[in-house]
């Protein structure tokens, strides 16, 4: 076992920190107060390759692979939790299953575009009576001729609002359960697909979420990703794939937040020493930098399984388990440290703080990767744990 | 047009640097190493002149030991086409000419039309390997290089030098030898594919014995290092402002000789 990065993995590390710390820095304060997608520096992400990193270089990805895909997603998420959820959707819930589940046609069409930064995906998955219970979809599709019919609506969609493709789950066959689930790409622009209220946030205020509405909307026969009833199994997968994404996100939010934290420590006086030489702070320190590596490690480990193509989910929930509640952890005690300073917006463990909750929720909440986690241990299937 | 590009691998611009036991050189133990910031300016404007002529090569050289394959591989994830490695025991102690020596002669073997340097590597900021390879060379050579304009049949270059407010303007026949300055050109961040697509790129280690240049030894020999005197603490002046004033200039023109 090794914990090096490879001369590829450091060089993407360096660049993705470099980008990060000169780019969108003098920024991520002011987007997150106004909302305000990051069109451009979003776009030179894309330029350097951020957007594809776990798809091939054939289609217009930069077949980088997992590994240096959270190392990356974690540099970004150091700085600013809202791009590096824009690279993670493209990268993990649009590219990735579209890569793997789409015809040669499709993937020139949907993804070579997103892949190399021209344009965005998103996913629509969730349903106002669809979140953790994803099985539950109320989007109907119905065929006709060499059309399917689209009607419902989906919600809390990343990206929603500014993507150009939306890989969107319907229901094909109600009788079937999620079996019944399909998936199909709708492009922004066709008639019947709009894009209703984005969502005033706690936390990632940069990214945009949206909700999407198919009224009749007409998608071709061309557009189905995969058989019909194959879509639960679709979505699934990817996010499998989204969870590692998210938990590097979660990690990269924390490390920011701890690394402020240990600054402030050397330099922060009270009662005549620095406030580092107290103990009650010394614990503070010391509980972030074993959680936050914890997370790392499991994150690694799972993104380590993606790329030899070995089973992963459960590792996938577990380092998306322990990476979201670390990072809330740190996020919190980041701001204990800092004491009344924490709360202001100037010193930015109040913004990780915000971001950090959303990382317990999207992609499956806390409660949901743990339910993963004890049905594979008890069917006996650990991934390798 | 074929373009040759040194450069050295340095610490990081945020080491704390540290002499070692032997006194006459540093601590390496936990620098993080990169390519010395001027020399990404040359890399930067290689690459620009290769995109504008819409044809060429360049090749990055270094002289060090192994670590320096790291800098450049940056360099040819950055776009740089294959690089070569001066990497020989005999080099471990070159100093500024032994390098430009070594230099030289992968020069005069690649034959390129132009040389890119940085104006000097920011470790031991000696700037003197540019002139000293230019001079072994014979060819023309021009330090602080703002801007650069090569003419379309590759004959001539038109460079401007950065002087006391303003521009110092030259054309030099080619080939010849070019510094960069800060300010010449925004060095790009290299792309993910570049990176992936760096590891099939060639960078061939080249011995003393591959130039036929025999170990000799350097003409410079470092007899020590010293770390600055740790700065002594400022001083705050109390008292109400009419004596502060007055006991400020008195330091000032007594203690400090300022005034």
């Amino acid at each position: 076992m090794t914990f090096d990065l490879t001369s590829e993995q450091q060089l993407i590390q360096a660049t993705a920190r470099e980008f990060a710390e000169t780019q969108i820095r003098p920024i991520a304060a002011e987007i997150d107060r106004d909302s305000r997608f990051p069109h451009e520096t979003v776009k030179r992400m894309g330029e350097l390759g951020l957007m594809g990193m776990v798809i091939p270089e054939r289609w217009g990805g930069s077949g980088a692979g997992a590994q240096a895909y959270v190392v990356a997603l974690e540099e970004i998420a150091r700085v600013c939790a809202s791009h590096a959820v824009v690279m993670s959707v493209n990268n993990s819930l649009y590219g990735d299953p579209i890569a793997r589940f789409g015809t040669d046609a499709q993937r020139e069409r949907f993804l070579t575009p997103v892949a190399s930064g021209h344009a965005h995906g998103c996913f629509a998955l969730t349903e106002p009576q669809a979140g953790s219970d994803a099985t539950n979809q109320a989007t109907l599709a119905v065929r006709d001729g060499d059309h399917y019919v689209l009607n419902g609506c989906k919600r809390f969609v990343t990206t929603g609002r500014e993507a150009s493709f939306a890989l969107v789950f319907c229901q094909t066959d109600r009788a079937k359960g999620h079996r019944g689930i399909t998936a199909f790409v709708v492009e922004k622009g066709t008639r019947g697909f709009t894009v209703g209220k984005t969502e005033d946030k706690l936390g990632i205020r940069a990214s945009d979420t949206a909700e999407l509405l198919f009224d009749d909307c007409r998608v071709p026969v061309q557009s189905r990703i995969g058989d019909e009833g194959q879509g639960f199994k679709i979505a699934m997968t990817a996010i499998d794939g989204g969870r590692v994404g998210i938990a590097a996100q979660a990690i990269g939010i924390a490390t920011g937040a701890y690394e402020r934290s240990v600054a402030y420590a050397r330099e922060r006086r009270a009662f005549g020493v620095i406030i580092g030489e107290h103990q009650m702070v010394q614990w503070m320190l010391a509980d972030m930098a074993v959680a936050i590596d914890g997370a790392r490690l499991l994150t690694r480990k799972a993104a380590a399984l993606k790329d030899a193509g070995r089973p992963y989910r459960t590792a996938a929930a577990m380092a998306k388990l322990f990476a979201a509640e670390t990072a809330m952890k740190v996020t919190t005690d980041a701001i204990q440290v800092h004491g009344g300073y924490g709360f202001i917006k100037e010193y930015e463990v109040e913004r990780a703080f915000r971001d950090a909750k959303i990382t317990q929720l999207y992609e499956g909440t806390s409660q949901i990767q743990k339910l993963v986690v004890a049905r594979h241990l008890l069917r006996g299937d650990h991934d390798g744990v | 047009m074929k373009i040759l590009v040194t450069i050295k691998q340095v610490p990081d611009t945020a080491t704390q640097v540290k002499i070692a036991a032997d006194g006459k050189s540093i601590d390496t133990a936990g620098i993080t190493w990169i390519v010395s910031p001027y020399d990404e300016f040359a890399v930067e404007e290689a690459l620009r002149i290769k995109e504008k002529r819409g044809q060429g090569e360049v090749v990055a050289v270094s002289l060090g030991p192994d670590r320096v394959k790291e800098a450049l591989r940056s360099c040819l994830a950055m776009g740089c086409d294959r690089a070569i490695h001066l990497n020989d025991a005999a080099w471990s102690a070159a100093d500024t000419l032994a390098t430009a020596k070594a230099l030289a002669a992968v020069v005069k073997q690649e034959a390129p039309q132009l040389v890119l340097c940085g104006r000097q590597a920011i470790d031991d900021d000696m700037g003197a390997v540019t002139a000293q390879l230019a001079e072994l060379l014979g060819w023309p050579c021009a330090y602080w290089i703002m801007e650069e304009t090569i003419d379309t049949d590759g004959k001539a270059v038109r460079a401007a030098r950065q002087v006391e407010g303003g521009l110092e303007v030259f054309d030099l026949p080619l080939p010849a030898v070019l510094a960069a300055q800060k300010g010449l050109n925004e060095p790009r961040y290299p792309t993910l594919k570049g990176i992936m697509g760096a590891k099939k790129k060639e960078i061939r280690d080249v011995k003393a014995a591959d130039l036929g240049i025999a170990a000799e030894p350097s003409q410079l020999s470092v007899v020590g290092l010293e770390a600055l005197p740790p700065r002594p603490p400022g001083r705050i002046i109390q008292g109400d402002v009419p004596t502060a004033v007055k006991e400020l200039v008195r330091a000032l023109r007594e203690d400090a000789k300022a005034i």
